[in-house]
């Protein structure tokens, strides 16, 4: 990270695979950078203030709210946003249990879980009741996406990598 | 969006953070140690903070370390409370922390952060309380070891530019048998009515709490009452709700005379869960 004065800097992300640079306010958080400077609406401002998780993304494969880091912090950090995902089986579980209303929070719960796989492939129920209280659906879709989830690891147990 | 602009700079030594905040309190720019950043965002956000500059304290080795070294563990301020709960190395701890925010959130919260934030419940503070931890704290003055009990009064209380830097822990606490309860108004997620850490300990129980008060404590008046085996439960109880430090909070959570229902249920489940332990 190479600094212009010390309240500016321009930071070198890793975002899906590419490499972007992007000149930011310190004090300005990586959700306004990923949807103001590049364009990756997916993640989404709902609370501002970490409770809703409607604008998680991955950081080096760990769910982040994207509203509690400053982009300064993610220099040098592999970040994944819902763009950068294509046809993975949390997003095909989500579609094929309609596991949604409107849609708002469907970014955070899939990056979230998406997180989980990554992070705890062969997670169980308990773990997955953990994670998932990380993000609230104001359409109250739970029962859907809880299904999806499920659906998610009970596909890995069939192929015998789960449980 | 955060309506100000501060600087930002990241040592990658505790030499340079100690020096970097002198150097910046000097200018007037009302500089923060910044480890996790949540608390510090979030209030910036609402304007209720200004700092002119923050130091990160991530790159910094100390801050990251979780390690057992002789008979002592070492955790370092910057571990994130979900590394710590993942680790495991003080059941305790890892369920208290576990009990703060919620999984992604502990991503990013810090142990250091929760001790030194400015909201009430601050919960990984009471198995330090309980366990006597001591602070490894860095200034101006070089590094100093103290207990938790000499620094966190209600808050923690450094010296201008002090910063934590490790929490050591006696290897003897982190196996007591213990009992943890966060009783929140609804559901998993959530600030607390009622935290209560308890330790069993040469056959007395050891208690802290959160949400009880308008800042964790740790209290021997409680702790004499609770373990009065000439009394029934029931009076021991009434007995040390007599010792309450401070008066009962009262806010959105619940209020004083609820929290104090609840407190009384909380202390009597503790006490049954260790004695039958
Ligand atoms: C969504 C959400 C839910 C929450 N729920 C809970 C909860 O249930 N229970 C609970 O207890 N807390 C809860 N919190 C509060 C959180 O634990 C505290 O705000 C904590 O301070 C955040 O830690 P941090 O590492 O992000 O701190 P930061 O934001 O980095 O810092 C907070 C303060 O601590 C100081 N500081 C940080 N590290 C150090 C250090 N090593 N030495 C000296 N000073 C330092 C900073 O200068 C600042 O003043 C919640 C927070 C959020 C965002
Ligand atoms: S917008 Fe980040 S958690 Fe709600
Ligand atoms: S589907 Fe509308 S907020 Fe979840």
């Amino acid at each position: 990270m190479s600094s212009f004065d010390a309240d500016h800097h321009r930071v070198e992300l890793q975002v899906n695979g590419e490499q972007r640079t992007v000149r930011v306010r310190a004090a300005e958080t990586l959700l306004y950078t990923l949807r103001h400077h590049l364009g990756l609406t997916g993640c989404k401002p709902g609370c501002n203030n970490g409770d809703c998780g409607a604008c998680t993304i991955l950081v080096d494969s760990q769910p982040m709210k994207s509203c509690l880091m400053l982009t300064v912090e993610a220099w040098g950090k592999q970040i994944t946003t819902i763009e950068g995902l294509m046809g993975t089986d949390v997003q095909r579980a989500f579609a094929e249990n309609q596991a949604f209303q409107c849609g708002y929070c469907t970014p955070g719960f899939i990056m979230n879980c998406e997180g989980l796989r990554r992070v705890h492939p062969h997670a169980n129920e308990e773990t997955v009741r953990v994670w998932l209280e990380s993000n609230i659906c104001r359409c109250t879709s739970y029962e859907e996406i809880h299904r999806a989830v499920k659906d998610v690891f009970t596909l890995h147990t069939d192929k015998g990598r789960n449980l | 969006m955060i309506p100000f602009d501060f600087e930002y700079y990241h040592p990658s030594t505790i030499q340079m953070a100690v020096d970097l905040y002198q150097h910046l309190h000097e200018q007037g720019k009302r500089p923060l140690y910044y480890a996790g950043g949540t608390e510090i965002i979030t209030f910036a956000r609402a304007n209720s903070i200004q700092p002119g500059a923050v130091i990160d304290l991530k790159s910094i080795p100390e801050c990251n370390v979780l390690a057992m070294q002789k008979d002592m563990l070492i955790i370092g301020a910057c571990v994130t409370l979900s590394a710590l709960s993942e680790a495991n190395p003080f059941p305790l701890l890892s369920r208290a922390a576990q009990g703060v925010a919620d999984q992604t959130a502990r991503n990013k919260i810090t142990l250091g952060g929760n001790i030194s934030g400015r909201i009430h419940y601050r919960e990984a503070v009471l198995p330090l309380l309980l366990a006597n931890g001591r602070m490894v704290i860095a200034g101006t003055h070089g590094i100093r070891v103290t207990s938790i009990h000499q620094v966190f009064n209600q808050e923690l209380r450094l010296a201008g530019g002090e910063f934590i830097v490790q929490v050591q822990i006696d290897r003897d606490y982190i196996s007591l048998p213990f009992a943890y309860f966060k009783k929140r108004e609804i559901g998993h997620v959530g600030y607390p009515l009622v935290t209560l850490a308890a330790f069993r300990i040469n056959h007395e129980i050891r208690t802290a709490y959160s949400g009880v008060c308008a800042f964790p404590f740790r209290s021997a008046e409680i702790d004499e009452a609770l373990n009065d085996s000439s009394l029934p439960l029931a009076a021991r109880i009434e007995l040390a709700i007599g010792h309450l430090p401070a008066p009962l909070l009262d806010n959105v959570e619940g209020s004083p005379a609820y929290r104090e229902f609840v407190l009384k249920q909380t202390m009597a489940d503790a006490v049954h869960t260790l004695e039958r332990r």
